[in-house]
C-alpha cells in the first residue's frame, strides 16, 4: 500500500505502517553513517548531548557524493544498515523513531524497534541519482571534518522508501523472499 | 619499442573514473532492461524500473549512479614492447584517480589506515593489478568497486574432496548470506583454483567480463548457467524485496591449483557493476 508520511515521524502515522508498505516521506531527516555513529556513541559515553534532538526523528544511513554547482546534493542512496546495528538500539531508546537504509538488521535492532514502536525502512540501494531528486536541501550540522560522513539535515519531499521492519517486528526481507523461493 | 608518456595514462584514468561512475556498459544496461520484463514480483518490477530511471538521471544530469563511487580498482595489461616516460607509472595512475574523483564530483571513500580511518580526501590510493602481455599496447580497465557488495564477498579454502558440489554450495552460501545487503540484482564473480590471493583476483576480474559471454571450458559454462538459475530461485529478488531476479550473471574464472587445495573466491557486485576499458 502507498502511504505519505511526515518527518519527524508522528506516532499515529507510524502505527499504520506494515512491512511491505511503500511510503513517501516529506519533511526533515538526518544523515549519519559509520563514523558519525561512532562519534555520537563516544560523545554519549562522555556524557555529552547528541548534535541534534533525536526525539521522533529519522536517521538516513547515507553519505552523499559531492553536489555539483546549483544542486542541493550529489548522489544520495542508502548504505548498508547493519554496520550501524551496534549503535541503533541505544539511539532508539533515546527517542529515535525511524531509520532508512538497506539490508538486514540484527535481532537487537528489531527488538528495539518493537520496544520503541519505531520503524526501519529501506530505500533502493544503488539508486542514488534518482533518490537525490527527492532531496530539496542539505546542510551539514555536525562533524564537518568527516566529509561525506558528516551529519546532515535534509529537507525531503516524497522520498520513496519501503517498510522493512514494522513496529510489530514483521520483516519484509524474510516474508518476501519466502514467497518467491522455489529451491 | 613504443614510448608512452605517463601523462596519457593519467588523463585516460581520470576520464574513465568519471565515465564508469555515470554510465554502465551496454551489456549491463541490456541485462537490467531485460530483467525488468521478466521479473515476476510487482515490487521487484517497481525496483527494477527505478533502477532504469536512476540510470537515465545519472547519465543526463551527471549524478553518479550510486553515491558509493567505490575504491578505484585498476587492471593494467602492459605490452612488453612498451616503454613509459615522464615519471613513475604508478604515480600517474594514482594521479588519474585523484583528478577523476575531484573533477568528477565523485565521493571520496578511502581511508588512509584501516584502523585509524582518516579519509585521504581524494580517493587515492587505487588498487592496481599489472599484467605483462605481448605487443606494444596498454589495456586499462577502471572498475570502481562499492563496498556494500564487497563486504559480502568471501574466500573459501575447500578440500579437493568437496568437489564441484562443494564449490556450488559455497557460491550459493555467499549469495544467500549477502541477500539484500549487496544491492541485488547482483553480478557474481568467481575464481576457482590457484592460491588464496589468485582466486580472489580471478573473482574480481570475472566481474569485468561481458555479461552473456561464458567460460570457454564446457563444464564451467554449465556451472555458470546452473548457478545463475539456482540463485534466481532463492527468492531474494531486486533490492532483496522478493522476486525472481537475484543475479544477472555468474562469471567464473579458473586456474591450476595445488594437489591439496580447492580455493574458491566469490566477489559479489551490486547491479551497479561498473567498469570502463580502453586500449592505448
Amino acid at each position: 500500500m502507498d502511504k505519505h508520511i511526515r518527518a519527524p515521524f508522528i506516532q499515529e502515522e507510524i502505527d499504520t505502517l506494515k512491512a511491505g508498505d511503500y511510503v513517501y516521506i516529506s519533511g526533515t531527516i538526518y544523515t549519519a553513517r559509520d563514523a558519525a555513529h561512532k562519534r555520537m556513541h563516544e560523545g554519549l559515553e562522555r556524557g555529552e548531548n547528541l548534535p541534534f534532538d533525536i526525539k521522533n526523528n529519522v536517521i538516513y544511513y547515507m553519505g552523499p557524493s559531492p553536489a555539483r554547482e546549483g544542486r542541493p546534493i550529489g548522489s544520495a542512496g542508502p548504505t548498508t544498515a547493519s554496520r550501524m546495528d551496534k549503535y541503533a538500539p541505544k539511539l532508539m531508546d533515546m527517542g529515535l523513531k525511524g531509520m532508512i537504509g538497506k539490508g538486514k538488521r540484527s535481532e537487537e535492532v528489531k527488538n528495539s524497534i518493537i520496544r520503541n514502536q519505531g520503524v526501519y525502512l529501506a530505500a533502493v540501494g544503488g539508486a542514488g541519482a534518482l533518490l537525490s531528486k527527492s532531496i530539496q536541501s542539505s546542510e551539514v550540522i555536525a562533524y564537518d571534518d568527516l566529509g561525506t560522513e558528516a551529519i546532515r539535515r535534509l529537507e525531503v519531499k516524497d522520498f520513496p522508501a519501503i517498510v522493512v521492519i514494522d513496529k510489530e517486528g514483521n520483516n519484509l526481507y524474510e516474508m518476501a523472499a519466502k514467497e518467491y523461493r522455489v529451491i | 619499442m613504443r614510448t608512452i608518456q605517463v601523462s596519457e595514462i593519467t588523463e585516460n584514468i581520470k576520464e574513465m573514473c568519471i565515465e564508469a561512475n555515470h554510465f554502465l556498459t551496454e551489456d549491463m544496461d541490456k541485462a537490467l532492461k531485460s530483467a525488468c520484463d521478466t521479473e515476476k514480483s510487482p515490487l521487484g518490477k517497481q525496483v527494477l524500473a527505478q533502477l532504469q530511471e536512476n540510470l537515465t538521471i545519472a547519465g543526463e544530469d551527471m549524478i553518479p549512479i550510486c553515491q558509493d563511487t567505490g575504491m578505484a580498482v585498476i587492471f593494467l595489461e602492459i605490452g612488453q614492447e612498451v616503454h613509459f616516460e615522464g615519471g613513475l607509472l604508478e604515480d600517474a595512475i594514482h594521479e588519474g584517480v585523484r583528478q577523476g574523483y575531484i573533477e568528477g564530483f565523485l565521493r571520496k571513500s578511502v581511508v588512509k589506515d584501516p584502523l585509524i580511518r582518516e579519509n585521504t580526501k581524494d580517493n587515492t590510493p587505487a588498487i592496481i593489478h599489472y599484467r605483462m602481455t605481448a605487443g606494444d599496447k596498454v589495456k586499462i580497465t577502471v572498475a570502481p568497486k562499492g563496498f556494500g557488495s564487497e563486504n559480502m564477498s568471501r574466500v573459501f579454502m575447500l578440500k579437493p574432496a568437496d568437489g564441484i558440489e562443494g564449490v556450488k554450495s559455497a557460491i550459493l552460501t555467499a549469495v544467500e548470506d549477502a541477500g539484500p545487503n549487496a544491492c541485488p540484482p547482483m553480478v557474481i564473480g568467481v575464481g576457482i583454483g590457484g592460491t588464496f590471493e589468485k582466486c580472489a583476483l580471478m573473482a574480481k576480474e570475472a566481474l569485468t567480463r561481458e555479461l552473456g559471454i561464458h567460460s570457454t571450458i564446457p563444464y564451467v559454462k554449465e556451472m555458470e548457467e546452473e548457478l545463475l538459475s539456482t540463485i534466481n530461485q532463492t527468492g531474494i529478488g531486486p533490492g532483496g524485496l522478493g522476486g525472481t531476479t537475484t543475479a544477472l550473471a555468474v562469471n567464473i574464472n579458473t586456474y591450476p591449483t595445488h594437489i591439496a587445495g580447492l580455493p574458491v573466491a566469490v566477489n559479489i557486485c551490486c547491479h551497479v557493476n561498473r567498469h570502463a576499458t580502453r586500449e592505448l
